[in-house]
């Protein structure tokens, strides 16, 4: 065994790149509850504060402190940045400064030049005549492709979201392979795949030959990079520290890379724990010190930043970056895979305070221990800054090394990645199949002007059928759509480093998603149980919708309007199949919008479960808001009646509850009234 | 059989132990001037729910409330229906489901022997009786909700003969119930009682105040501000404080009448 890996269990994974390996022979589950955690260090109350204070300063700024406008972002293109260099133990900004932004030109220029124009700074011109002229880029590429149909679709926002001018992200490099094995192991792998491809060259051996270049000298540039901040990072990590600053490095060489959707980490918890637990045994490390590296690397991962524009962060209602770090679940031998380092991670949210970023999701499963359940109620109570997702779901699809990218995107880490693919927007889609085609808002042909419906009171049967028709032309148009996205985002901003942190052979997910569920599935069950009038206007297309009695509405577990939100999933998952998906990606979709919703609502017209024009959709597959009205356990049953087989790359479902409504408050409330009435 | 049913909220957190199927029936004879569901008094109306239509929602579902929860019906005034709640808990008792009654106890009538024969079998299905004393004094009670309590702490009683566990539940209301006498007395008589298991001490809200604008009823407490957290603990200590006054007159008084002897 390598003498840095002294003191593990040895395995497979000593031959080949194979983390989980390492963790299932390595890791210390924890049952055990959070009396253990260190508060913050002085150290780390500095620097907090003086994130707080730059912070301060940014919102008086207008949002961006400052950004580059002329160097372009590589993996090694700035010198070293620091808040504090004696204070930082884990260190790496994206720019030779904190909240400088990059710039980031290879998904378009015109993005690039808009984000630092709509933030008052000009892109310089040289930069600028570069990208235009000699070097193409992603979205420039997609618009020489594009049909009329397509663009038509994009403009009219039937499809919406595209990531088609901006990065597509959602791909989640296995960053704990740096520490693990350090980059020049990593490079040795690399060549032996590069070495290993088929001798005839068809256009799939060229590409993979020259992607496997790409990540080899990515791979260099990584090394390079933990130079400039006088780290050496060729061989493996030798503790926590080390360890926690080579997945940093890894993660930081991403963002430095590409400004995707969503950025997201992994899952690296209980990886790092192993080193925590061999430091803690040998006195290497004390719990504080432990808690402060922990505390810095996540202080790093709210620090990302990137240069976009006001309706960028208009669609995501702010400035998210979707750092998802996916911890706990349980292994497929049963033991829980939550350790110490789960708590310290979440324990960061008192460290440092709240905060939405990185996006700690907590892989929940019943079967997790009794002390980490009433801790992340303890901490989700306090702070609301914890997503849940079902483990006991995605663990029968996916093992028990998969993470999340952005919010509900599963994945296994290193093995399986995504071409992220927005949103379809199925609400639209239902009002042009009512239309023929004509969009209700702009008044133009977009989709294929098939026989609108012309009765004034709308039969389920009929718009069932004419619906039916629309969704397989806008199937067939997303999934091309996405083809010529995810062609040009390979050519022309590929995600090396990333990719270079995968196995040779990728399983790739063909990402759908769509928008506007609950309200379809009301407004067919308006059509079919109350009775929905149409409203036209001079030219007779259907501007709004007068519903004349009560229907059965999504959201109370009432399985008459609840198996027509699942139809409609299979209906529509079933169509997107019939397609060709580009390098034969395995087609998904997601129910899934957070945020985007509200804009996706302003792009429709008036629909005929009685919303009016313009009222945000619900977010992902969420009942319409105030339609349920039996208690949150009946509206979340209508949403855990969607299949996951049909919708497996995710659904999610918005909840905030105020604490009182989550039980006593046992100040007031005096149980066992014998016992409580002598210790008041 | 049919019973009235107002609503039914899936998942109630207040209404009981752990997480509760919470059935809302329709009509009640107290006028509470603080009633936040005034849309449950009228009798003979609401939706006709079946006992096997109601316990299907809770089977479908059996997995959030089977560990520790269960169900409540709440109103209105849930006694008031006494024939279909036996239905209801004899069939929920089956299935090994927790039941419990959230009353005012008003309907209570100890000379009605028919009564008193169903209220028997009801609550030999019934884990949970919640008691709501709207006010300790019988005039303020009259004033409060506009019926005499006599019944109400009459019941109180029984419940304690049959040995059957209640929580009792107050609301707190500022000018109207916060008052050192009143909550020692309510205190002192619960102390009396050997069957309490807990204390619920709620705050008057004026969340209710909406409903009686849509209803087009003059809502009469709309001079009166919510109940401040603060001074609820110390409404709670003076409730504490009359049970331990009754506690400890109680063992004093077992004390003497064991000497005397």
């Amino acid at each position: 065994m390598r003498s840095e890996w002294n003191g593990f269990v040895g395995g497979q994974w000593e031959k080949e790149v194979n983390v989980r390996d390492f963790i299932q022979k390595n890791f210390t589950p924890y049952e055990g509850d959070d009396s253990f955690l260190a508060g913050p260090t002085q150290n780390t109350n500095d620097l907090w504060a003086q994130v707080m204070d730059l912070t301060a300063k940014e919102n008086e700024a207008g949002g961006v402190l400052d950004m580059d406008t002329k160097v372009v972002s590589t993996i090694t293109s700035h010198a070293a940045g620091y808040l504090d260099k004696e204070k930082e133990t884990i260190v790496g900004f994206q720019t030779d400064k904190p909240f400088k932004r990059s710039m980031q030109p290879y998904g378009g220029i015109r993005m690039a030049k808009k984000a630092c124009a709509d933030n008052g700074y000009t892109l310089d011109p040289e930069v600028e005549a570069f990208f235009t002229a000699h070097r193409k880029t992603h979205n420039a590429g997609v618009f020489d492709a594009y049909n009329e149909d397509m663009r038509r679709a994009r403009s009219y926002h039937i499809i919406t979201g595209l990531p088609d001018a901006y990065g597509r992200g959602r791909i989640i490099g296995d960053y704990r392979r740096v520490a693990l094995y350090g980059i020049d192991f990593l490079i040795e792998d690399k060549k032996v795949q590069k070495d290993s491809t088929p001798y005839t060259m068809t256009a799939d051996v060229i590409r993979d030959r020259e992607e496997l270049s790409e990540q080899i000298r990515a791979l260099g540039e990584l090394k390079k990079l933990a130079a400039i901040y006088g780290c050496d990072i060729s061989k493996p990590a030798t503790n926590v520290q080390e360890a926690i600053q080579a997945v940093y490095f890894g993660y930081l060489a991403s963002v430095k890379d590409q400004n995707g959707a969503a950025m997201s980490l992994g899952r690296t918890s209980t990886f790092l724990d192993i080193y925590a637990e061999k430091d803690l045994a040998a006195g290497t490390f004390t719990e504080e010190q432990i808690q402060e590296f922990i505390d810095h690397f996540i202080m790093k991962l709210r620090l990302v930043k990137f240069a976009r524009t006001p309706e960028y962060n208009q669609l995501f209602s702010g400035d998210p970056t979707w750092v998802t770090e996916s911890i706990g679940g349980v292994g497929i031998d049963g033991r829980p895979l939550v350790t110490k380092t789960s708590f310290r991670y979440l324990h960061t949210l008192d460290n440092l305070g709240t905060a939405p970023e990185p996006n700690m999701t907590v892989l929940w499963s019943t079967k997790l221990p009794q002390n980490f359940k009433a801790y992340c109620a303890k901490m989700s109570i306090k702070t609301s800054s914890i997503q849940y997702e079902n483990d006991d779901l995605m663990r029968v699809s996916h093992g028990d090394d998969y993470a999340i990218a952005c919010c509900v995107s599963s994945m296994v880490v290193g093995k399986e990645m995504q071409f992220f693919g927005a949103r379809a927007n199925l609400a639209k889609c239902l009002l042009y199949a009512i239309n023929g085609g004509v969009d209700e808002i702009q008044k133009v042909q977009v989709g294929p002007k098939y026989r609108p419906i012309t009765s004034e009171y709308l039969d389920y049967d009929d718009v069932m059928e004419k619906y039916k028709d629309m969704m397989e032309w806008l199937a067939g148009l997303y999934v091309n759509t996405l083809n010529v996205i995810h062609y040009m985002h390979d050519k022309y901003s590929y995600e090396k480093i990333q990719m270079a942190l995968h196995d040779k052979e990728v399983k790739r997910y063909f990402a759908t998603g769509i928008a506007g569920l609950s309200v379809v599935a009301d407004s067919l069950s308006a059509i079919k149980y109350a009775k929905v009038k149409t409203v036209r206007d001079d030219n007779g297309i259907v501007t709004d919708y007068i519903v004349e009695g009560d229907f059965p509405k999504y959201g109370n577990d009432d399985d008459r309007v609840d198996s027509i939100a699942s139809d409609l999933v299979t209906t529509f998952m079933n169509m997107i199949r019939k397609h060709h998906t580009y390098r034969n990606g395995v087609p998904t979709m997601s129910i899934l919008t957070i945020t985007s919703n509200v804009v996706y609502g302003k792009n429709t017209g008036a629909t005929p479960d009685g919303r009016p024009a313009g009222i945000p959709l619900a977010p992902g597959a969420n009942p319409m808001h105030g339609r349920d009205s039996h208690g949150a356990i009946a509206s979340l049953s209508s949403v855990s009646k969607l299949p996951f087989s049909d919708a497996q790359d995710g659904i999610s479902n918005t909840f905030s509850i105020i604490p009182g409504a989550l039980g006593k408050e046992d100040q007031v409330f005096v149980g066992d009234i014998e016992v409580d009435i002598d210790n008041f | 059989m049919k019973g009235y049913i107002h609503s039914i909220e899936s998942f109630g957190t207040v209404d009981g132990p752990g997480v509760r199927y919470v059935v809302f029936t329709q009509g009640c004879p107290m006028r509470c001037l603080y009633c936040h569901n005034p849309d449950t008094w009228a009798t003979n109306i609401g939706k006709q729910m079946t006992v096997e239509e109601i316990l299907d929602g809770y089977r479908k579902n059996r997995e959030f409330y089977s560990k520790t929860g269960g169900i409540t019906v709440t109103g209105g005034e849930p006694l008031m229906q006494t024939d279909f709640l036996i239905e209801l808990f004899e069939a929920a008792k089956k299935e090994g489901i927790h039941t419990c009654i959230d009353t005012s106890g008003i309907t209570y009538n100890e000379k009605n022997a028919e009564y008193i024969k169903k209220l028997d079998r009801l609550l030999d299905s019934t884990d949970l009786i919640m008691l709501d004393i709207k006010h300790i004094d019988n005039e303020e009670h009259m004033k409060l909700t506009g019926q005499p309590n006599e019944q109400i702490l009459a019941f109180a009683k029984y419940l304690e003969a049959k040995n059957k566990p209640v929580w009792i539940r107050h609301v707190v209301v500022p000018t109207l119930t916060y008052n050192r006498k009143y909550l020692n007395a309510l205190g002192y008589f619960i102390g009396g009682l050997k069957n309490i298991k807990a204390l619920d001490v709620l705050p008057y809200h004026s969340m209710g105040k909406v409903k009686y604008e849509a209803m087009g009823m003059d809502y009469q407490l709309k001079d009166v501000p919510d109940m401040d957290k603060n001074e609820l603990l110390t409404a709670k200590a003076m409730i504490l404080a009359g049970i331990r006054k009754r506690r400890k007159e109680m063992a004093e008084n077992f004390a003497d009448s064991e000497k005397s002897e």
